[in-house]
């Protein structure tokens, strides 16, 4: 086993996984999904893990959410150990899988109803998100009258809406244009910031994981390790993180870009 | 976007007035061509047996259908008259089709739940939806009596193949919505009354569109054997006294049940469908 590497941080880290193996079982054998995987991340890091797709990175994820348990090893969250879904965790999957049967609002405040918390206070607080986000006017329309990035953001106001302190964030942008994508990405790292929340991000697309993130993680192909861990410094005139638009344009963001690119080994086929 | 968005200042171009008059004249036309096939087939029905081209005794008339009504109004077998035989039709029929609609729904989401149910019972449910149930006839009616026994037929004829509709529909949810209600720790019952039954809705309006047809067919066919009430039993006592009248009679409001019922279903799944 590893030690955990720390992201330099000397306050106890907020999840943590420590010698991390899954495999799944099929009547064809085993397969080995994760092996050995050791991160720490500390409260309130913006962390990306990247790797080329079926490395694991979702399943990382949802050993993290408690909907997997390890084969072996340990994740913890404020170190106890993970037992289930909890109220601290919240994810968001790749795509809004918003319920066409439901309003807006009522999509919003899904998570809250499930949990069984006070749904008159959940469906303020999803209101005043959705209307944050510029969502105000669609509250009680339906998922299908909503563009690509209008739902995207409605699926955010539902993993925020229960408040958690970590957030999960499986490609949530995969399934946009590009141009949605990048703006959507500066809302996102905007509002997780201010609402210091820890956030891990799991995706393929480099430029994305390094405008993002503080942290990135390579694992390698399958079965996933943890192969490199970056941390993506920019230098600003005020010392604060740039929004991932305008880190996107920093010079720094170039040679990030290639070191994490060599690292992916990314071969095209065909 | 409503259509009034894209008119311009000036009002429907002349263009979209011309494929808007065509759009309705092929509507009509439709229309028409409907109406006409049911006017032909009226009219041979009339004019053939009348030309002795076919056996009027076999046949009966269209035009013989309205006086028969009349009479069969003011007295028709057992005593009761007509609309009594077709209320006790339509009753059974809105009985069997729920129970099939609750009974179904419930074995389905009892499937849904124990997976080795399922497994189990699998190919029983499969044999015994291919079952001819009409062959039970008999049985069913020494065992249940009368009119238990045309509830138990129109029952039997359409709970199989709504236990098989419901569950496909349930084994269809998007795994990725169950997903995400278990990201929120959501419990099995959770699952399914969330995420699994409103997403289902389709489905039961389309297993509802089946086995209403077929509960009739149960209901019919069980009054032929063992009851003294109902359409089937109106249709089987005039074929055995040889009065067409009645038999034909009793066909065609059987034919106007299921247009009614048809239409009742087709109303509900537009209000509800509205949602989606």
């Amino acid at each position: 086993m590893s030690a955990p590497a720390t992201g330099g941080a000397a306050v106890p880290p907020k999840v943590e996984l420590l010698g991390v193996n899954l495999r799944y079982f099929g009547t064809e054998g085993e397969t080995e999904a994760l092996k050995d995987i050791s991160i720490a991340i500390a409260p309130g890091e913006f962390v990306a893990i990247i790797g080329q797709s079926g490395c694991g990175k979702s399943t990382l994820l949802s050993l993290i959410s408690g909907i997997l348990k390890p084969t072996e090893g340990s994740v913890l969250v404020d170190g106890k150990p993970v037992a289930g879904p909890s109220r601290k965790v919240g994810y968001m999957l790749q795509q809004d899988y918003l319920f066409e049967w439901r309003t807006i609002l009522d999509n919003a405040v899904l998570g809250a109803e499930i949990q069984g918390a006070d749904i008159r206070k959940a469906r303020e607080r999803a209101t005043q998100l959705l209307t944050r986000y510029g969502l105000g006017q669609f509250l009680h329309h339906l998922p299908r009258q909503l563009s690509g990035g209008m739902r995207q953001r409605v699926a955010l106001a539902r993993t925020l809406c229960t408040d958690p302190d970590v957030v999960l964030l499986d490609e949530p942008f995969s399934a946009l244009d590009s141009q949605t994508r990048i703006a959507l990405a500066d809302e996102v790292a905007e509002i997780l910031r201010r609402e210091r929340k820890t956030a891990i991000l799991v995706t393929h697309d480099i430029g994305e994981a390094v405008s993002m993130a503080e942290r990135v993680v390579v694992l390698s192909r399958r079965p996933g390790r943890v192969k490199s861990d970056h941390a993506i410094r920019f230098a600003t005139a005020n010392g604060s993180r740039p929004a991932p638009f305008a880190a996107r344009n920093a010079p720094e963001f170039n040679g990030y870009f290639n070191t994490l690119w060599r690292e992916l080994e990314v071969h095209v086929e065909g | 976007m409503s259509k009034a968005d894209i008119r311009t200042e000036t009002g429907p171009s002349p263009q979209y007035r011309e494929w808007l008059r065509r759009e309705r004249r092929g509507h009509l036309a439709v229309r028409a061509a409907q109406l006409a096939v049911l006017v032909i087939f009226l009219v041979l029905w009339e004019v053939l047996p009348k030309a002795h081209v076919i056996n009027p005794l076999f046949t009966s008339y269209p035009s013989a259908l309205w006086p028969t009504f009349l009479e069969l109004l003011k007295d028709s077998p057992q005593q009761v008259n007509i609309l009594a035989h077709t209320w006790a039709t339509v009753l059974a029929t809105v009985i069997g089709f729920t129970a099939a609609m609750v009974f179904g729904t419930a074995i389905a989401a009892a499937l849904w739940w124990w997976d080795g149910l399922y497994k189990v019972l699998d190919p029983y449910l499969v044999v015994a939806n291919a079952m001819p149930k009409t062959a039970f006839v008999p049985i069913f009616y020494l065992w249940l009596g009368a009119t238990m026994s045309v509830y138990g037929m129109s029952l039997a004829i359409s709970l199989f193949v709504t236990i098989l509709m419901i569950y496909s529909g349930f084994q269809g949810t998007d795994p990725n919505k169950v997903k995400l209600a278990q990201t929120f720790g959501a419990s099995k019952g959770q699952i399914l009354t969330k995420v699994v039954l409103p997403g289902s809705v389709p489905t039961l309006i389309a297993a509802l569109k089946v086995n209403a047809g077929l509960s009739l067919v149960g209901v019919v066919v069980g009054e032929f054997q063992s009851a003294n009430l109902g359409l089937g039993y109106l249709i089987q006592y005039g074929s055995q006294i040889f009065k067409m009248n009645i038999v034909m009679c009793g066909i065609t409001i059987l034919a106007v049940v299921s247009s009614l019922m048809y239409l009742a279903i087709s109303w509900l799944e537009t209000a509800v469908m509205r949602r989606r």
